[in-house]
């Protein structure tokens, strides 16, 4: 037995900033900087849109595509390192808004980008061990830039949810794999409002040896190559990372070109890969096979090794819109309402 | 004074060595040093380690210790000393070094030289470098080193014309250069529209004008002349060695086109080597900026003042030309482990001395300097070595 995707919904908000408007405001070159992490744009939520309600559109969208009764879901993870509250889940309101509630399990993980597909692992385990029929795993975030700082850049916001079970599958996930390394690249403490990165040490030590290591472990325990899969897709913090990693690894640009949605959104952080599996699996056909790579600061990878059922072909897919749809249905800001957007802004206090 | 040579070199691999410490590195470049010198340990008198600022990097001082410790010496209680100079820091201690041996008080020394760079990011990192400059009456107002240095380039193209395609023929040179050696943090070749086209960190300085942040190390063992060839058949002699200071600020300089450290240091060693410029054949320059070599060239006369940007844009200075100079790659290419340079200098001009500088190899080449620059150049070091046989 093997467990899989039942269903998947993303949600990507549709305001954008590119890296020139940015770039301006601070006296560097953003169209340069644009060029260099392949980036022509990049998401910013709405001023009411948080890690909750993105998390809540992509589990509404997950729930759309099939007729599965929400009660039969036993936990709600969900992955993020921008949660609204840091004591208080994001989880249970998911679990109430999609009328999951309340017999079930819930928390809030936190691995940096990886959190989502780490708790995809765990409902993957909840479900082989028939704990419960369905969990649903999610990673999201509005993820936090300093100003000026060369991850504003990218830093952006989306997130995508997929229903894990055995039954009713859409994609096995024939197996998965990680590797952990204790390796502070990226990291923020409790309060403080923008992380702390370690410049070029987030590349070769961190994100480059995560990746490929866990890349190269999949394709052992699945016996696989590269030329076996249809798609590939990795956490992508900018669009040179993870094209640079596919072709180290020996993919091509048509394997990776659909899943890699960094150069139009930006990095999503905890909903990076996922949502990039989810532009995957809105085109997949039954028989493709999908190799998946995520990684999280600090450091880790999770691979999936994924094939696509021809139950594919019986959920209904343009329930909500595509990934692709959402990328394109883009609305440009100014740098100063990006500000605004963003929080950025000292705001007096209201009259009393 | 007695004679001094240069009877074994060491050094690691130079760039972001993320996954290695400063002490990795010291054991390693000194162990080569050693094994090539093919001496124990029993023959060391002394250990004199260059390191810019391993406090502020890595948060450890007493490194000369360190490295004796971590190199086994320890249970031999050799004399240990650590030589602070900013960049020229591995320069001086290889002259404290040779001292101690020409005195007669050592007859065998180990030189170190050692930074490891790339624990701190690299906003801290810039400021570490920039207090080799005056903290006073330069840092604190906010320049940095590459706001100083491009103080002097700008000045040099307002007084001789040199422009920034004369200055980014020095680092396509020098990539060049470090492209063929195996041990460069860059060994690549970069264009000269790579280099103009760079971002600008300091106008007119570029990306690509500025020397990288590095971790490395390097190693050199000195033995007194008399008794090097009990080790090797190919002692390269330290001839010459010159060390001079100058105003810490670069306001307080006479010019800011000259550095007066620079010229009498090199007047010194050669006149110690009883040399001419145009004796030497190979030259490692300070080129933590491209304009630093271009100052370089000519206050070592190999270059009429401001000559140098032409002389380089016109292939002088490059591989096998009239002077190859940074034929390593420089600190630009090679990399630039602030107290590993001065003492990574050297080691590549023994290797090219002794021929076995492979692909990068200056023909018929038997006299090379070094010169390193401490802060904006208010210390200087030059060492004019010769073939002993």
């Amino acid at each position: 037995m093997t467990s899989g995707i039942v269903s998947y919904g993303a949600y990507v908000p549709r305001y954008r900033i590119t890296p020139k408007e940015i770039g301006a405001v601070w006296g560097t070159d953003g169209e340069a900087m644009g060029r260099a992490l392949n980036i022509r744009s990049k998401s910013v939520p709405a001023p009411d849109e948080d890690v909750i309600t993105i998390s809540v559109e992509a589990a509404r969208a997950c729930m759309a595509k099939v007729d599965i009764d929400p009660t039969q879901i036993g936990a709600i993870y969900v992955g993020s390192e921008s949660h609204p509250y840091a004591v208080k889940p994001s989880a249970t309101v998911v679990a109430e808004a999609i009328a999951a509630a309340p017999i079930l399990t819930a928390a809030d993980y936190e691995f940096a980008c990886k959190a989502g597909t780490a708790a995809i692992q765990t409902t993957m385990g909840l479900t082989l061990s028939k704990i419960m029929r369905y969990g649903m795993a999610i990673g999201s975030d509005t993820s936090q830039g300093a100003p000026g700082d060369a991850l504003e850049y990218s830093a952006s916001a989306g997130g995508a949810a997929f229903l894990i079970g055995t039954d009713r599958v859409i994609a096995t996930i024939d197996h998965t794999v990680s590797y952990t390394t204790d390796t502070p690249d990226f990291w923020r403490r409790e309060g403080q409002r923008y992380p702390s990165h370690g410049g070029r040490f987030t590349g070769e030590p961190a994100y480059f040896k995560h990746i490929l290591n866990c890349a190269q472990l999949l394709f052992k325990r699945a016996g696989t190559k590269p030329e076996d899969y249809h798609y590939a897709v990795f956490h992508q913090p900018n669009g040179k990372f993870p094209t640079r990693a596919g072709k180290q690894l020996g993919f091509k640009d048509a394997q990776l070109d659909t899943g890699l949605l960094v150069r139009e959104i930006g990095n999503t952080y905890s909903g990076a890969i996922l949502v990039g599996l989810a532009a995957i699996l809105d085109e997949a056909r039954p028989g493709d096979r999908i190799f998946a790579v995520g990684y999280g600061s600090g450091a880790g990878s999770d691979g999936f090794d994924i094939t696509v059922t021809d139950e594919i072909t019986r959920i209904r897919r343009e329930a909500t819109p595509t990934v692709k749809e959402q990328v394109k249905q883009a609305v440009f800001l100014d740098y100063a309402t990006y500000a605004k957007y963003r929080g950025k802004i000292l705001l007096g206090e209201a009259a009393a | 004074m007695r004679d001094v040579a240069v009877i074994g070199v060491g050094e690691t691999e130079f760039g972001e060595l993320w996954d290695r410490s400063f002490r990795d590195l010291g054991i390693e470049a000194g162990l080569k040093a050693i094994q090539d010198a093919k001496i124990t340990t029993s023959d060391i008198d002394a250990v004199y380690v260059g390191n810019m600022s391993a406090g502020k990097f890595i948060d450890q001082e007493h490194v000369s210790a360190l490295v004796a410790d971590y190199a086994g010496l320890a249970d031999l209680h050799l004399p240990t000393v650590r030589v602070e100079g900013g960049g020229a820091c591995g320069g001086i201690a290889l002259l404290q070094g040779r001292m101690a041996i020409a005195s007669g008080m050592y007859d065998l020394v180990v030189v170190g030289g050692a930074e490891k760079m790339t624990d701190v990011g690299d906003v801290h990192a810039a400021e570490i470098l920039s207090s080799t400059a005056d903290q006073e009456w330069e840092s604190v107002f906010g320049a940095t080193f590459a706001g100083l240095y491009a103080m002097m380039a700008r000045r040099h193209m307002h007084d001789y014309g040199t422009t920034r395609a004369q200055m980014a023929a020095v680092a396509v040179k020098n990539h060049k250069n470090g492209a063929l050696n195996p041990v460069a943090q860059f060994r690549r070749e970069v264009t000269l529209e790579t280099v103009l086209q760079s971002p600008i960190v300091a106008d007119p300085l570029g990306l690509f004008d500025c020397a990288p942040l590095s971790d490395g190390a390097a190693a050199v063992v000195l033995c007194a002349a008399e008794k090097a060839r009990k080790f090797t058949d190919t002692p390269i002699l330290v001839r010459g060695s010159g060390q001079a200071s100058d105003f810490l600020a670069l306001h307080d300089r006479r010019d800011l086109t000259t550095m007066d450290a620079t010229v009498e240091a090199g007047r010194r060693a050669m006149k110690e080597a009883k040399c001419d410029p145009k004796d030497v054949q190979v030259a490692e320059v300070h080129d933590n900026f491209t304009i630093t070599e271009i100052l370089a060239i000519e206050d070592l006369r190999f270059f009429d003042k401001g000559k140098g940007g032409l002389a380089t844009q016109e292939g002088l200075t490059s591989l096998n030309s009239k002077i190859s100079v940074n034929t390593s790659g420089g600190l630009k290419a090679r990399g630039q482990p602030v107290g590993a340079t001065g003492v990574a200098q050297a080691v590549e001009i023994v290797k090219q001395l002794r021929g076995e500088a492979g692909k990068r190899q200056v023909v018929g080449a038997t006299r090379g300097l070094t010169h390193t620059l401490g802060g904006t150049g208010a210390t200087a070091v030059v060492h004019i070595f010769e073939r002993g046989d």
